[in-house]
């Protein structure tokens, strides 16, 4: 069964449906690649028990018409910036809002936001203020934040604590259950080594270990932070220097999903039960990887910039081997 | 008596004075560059020069041309900048030789050192 053309009832035409069981695990890692290139046309896929669907389609109303509902939905945002105002994106507040606007249109509200980090620009309280003014139009009323290496400046991460630390340990980190679902939020961008990449350090890497020790394999993990848990582009610092070791204790689950921000696009990688996946930014894009002189802001022609920033929506359905996990953009 | 005792002291404390003035007056390097200024660019997620050699005395003035904030953190701990946005700048005044490492603490592959002699 290959690339078979079929039209669904109403507007969505579902381009391409794969389903190659080589592994006999129910995870078409094949499909799933030819998918992640789909994706960067503007496509969406979607992974539901190892079977890939692409949507050429922009908006998430009409592909939820047709998307199988999940038992548990939320949407992951990244990379806010609120405070830059440069020439990458002048006006950060207008394209929050339209990110919050396409979470607001989705039928089923998401059970809770995840923002993973760079909430603000320059760790200002304005700028937080902003952001927490802004979420609180979102249909979704829970937000679980982990903070960006821009919102600990000047004072060790005290404010960031103070702000969206409550319950948390060390620098930031925890972990909830919902639906069945384990989340745990990682905090890597504190005590940054000269000449490194994101650290989780050992405290945290301990604390990691105990908390999923006694789960059973079934339990679909996410695990959320800033800096990506693998080794993106470590020219630019898109890694974590001791990710491995974290890793090794989420081997032995079913389904892990992790899921970052920091590098402005969208980008996935499967490592045997591990979904990797990246946001990109409701602020400003930034080139992929070494194709610019550096990783910062990258101005694009102003009618580009939206169709570069967007938001995550990730579903789970239980029995299901991985979350869906669908990016949408703000055109 | 009393006026040997007084005029002792006071020879004291001339010379005291003296030594006191001429001493300041060695302690800094008899260099043109000393008390001087130099200037480090942080442009394109790098810092440039990435290497300054320096007479001690010297204050080394970075200035953030990128449109992304930077922060300067000395890997002995010595100095320390708050985030510096776009045209901010950060001056540290080296009194001590020595080399000293520093990167950006939000963007740690940034690196580069000063070289104090």
């Amino acid at each position: 069964m290959k690339n078979s053309k079929h039209h669904n009832a109403g507007e969505v035409e579902v381009t391409d449906r794969i389903l190659h069981d080589h592994n006999h695990d129910g995870i078409d890692r094949r499909g799933f690649l030819k998918c992640m290139a789909w994706a960067g046309t503007g496509a969406f896929c979607v992974i539901k028990g190892g079977v890939l669907s692409s949507y050429s389609l922009g908006r998430f109303s009409e592909f939820e018409k047709h998307a199988a509902k999940g038992e548990l939905s939320f949407v992951q945002i990244s990379d806010s910036h609120m405070g830059f105002d440069k020439a990458a994106n002048p006006d950060v507040v207008s394209t929050f809002k339209a990110a919050i606007d396409k979470i607001n249109a989705l039928q089923t509200p998401p059970a809770f936001i995840l923002h993973t980090g760079d909430i603000s620009h320059l760790s200002k309280p304005a700028e937080f203020d902003t952001v927490d003014q802004l979420l609180k139009t979102a249909s979704a009323k829970d937000v679980f934040f982990v903070p960006g290496e821009h919102d600990v400046l000047n004072d060790d991460g005290k404010q960031y604590l103070e702000r969206y630390g409550k319950g948390s340990q060390g620098a930031g980190w925890y972990s909830f259950d919902n639906k069945g679902v384990h989340f745990v939020g990682l905090v890597n961008v504190m005590n940054l080594k000269a000449g490194g990449l994101g650290s989780l350090g050992p405290e945290q890497l301990e604390w990691l270990e105990r908390d999923v020790k006694h789960l059973s394999k079934s339990t679909p993990i996410v695990v959320f932070a800033h800096i990506p848990l693998w080794s993106v582009y470590p020219d630019w610092g898109w890694g974590t220097d001791d990710s491995a070791q974290a890793l090794s204790y989420l081997k032995r689950f079913g389904s892990v999903t992790v899921l970052n921000g920091h590098i402005h696009q969208t980008m996935q990688k499967v490592e045997g039960n591990i979904t990797f996946h990246t946001a990109t930014s409701t602020a400003f894009p930034q080139p992929k990887p070494g194709q610019g002189p550096s990783p910062g802001p990258m101005k694009v022609p102003a009618d580009q910039l939206r169709s570069l920033l967007g938001v995550t929506d990730v579903n789970y359905v239980q029995g299901r081997h991985a979350l869906a996990v669908t990016d949408s953009d703000l055109v | 008596m009393k006026n040997k005792v007084w005029m002792f002291g006071m020879a004291m404390l001339t010379i005291v004075f003296w030594v006191g003035t001429t001493s300041r007056a060695y302690a800094a390097p008899a260099d043109a560059k000393s008390g001087s200024e130099t200037t480090v660019k942080i442009d394109n997620f790098s810092f440039s020069p990435a290497t300054v050699t320096v007479p001690a005395g010297t204050t080394v003035r970075w200035t953030n041309a990128d449109d992304i904030p930077h922060t300067i953190v000395s890997d002995d701990k010595s100095f320390k900048s708050k985030a510096l946005d776009t045209d901010d700048q950060f001056t540290y005044t080296f009194t001590k030789p020595g080399t000293y490492t520093y990167f950006c603490g939000l963007h740690p592959k940034m690196t580069a050192k000063i070289v104090v002699q």
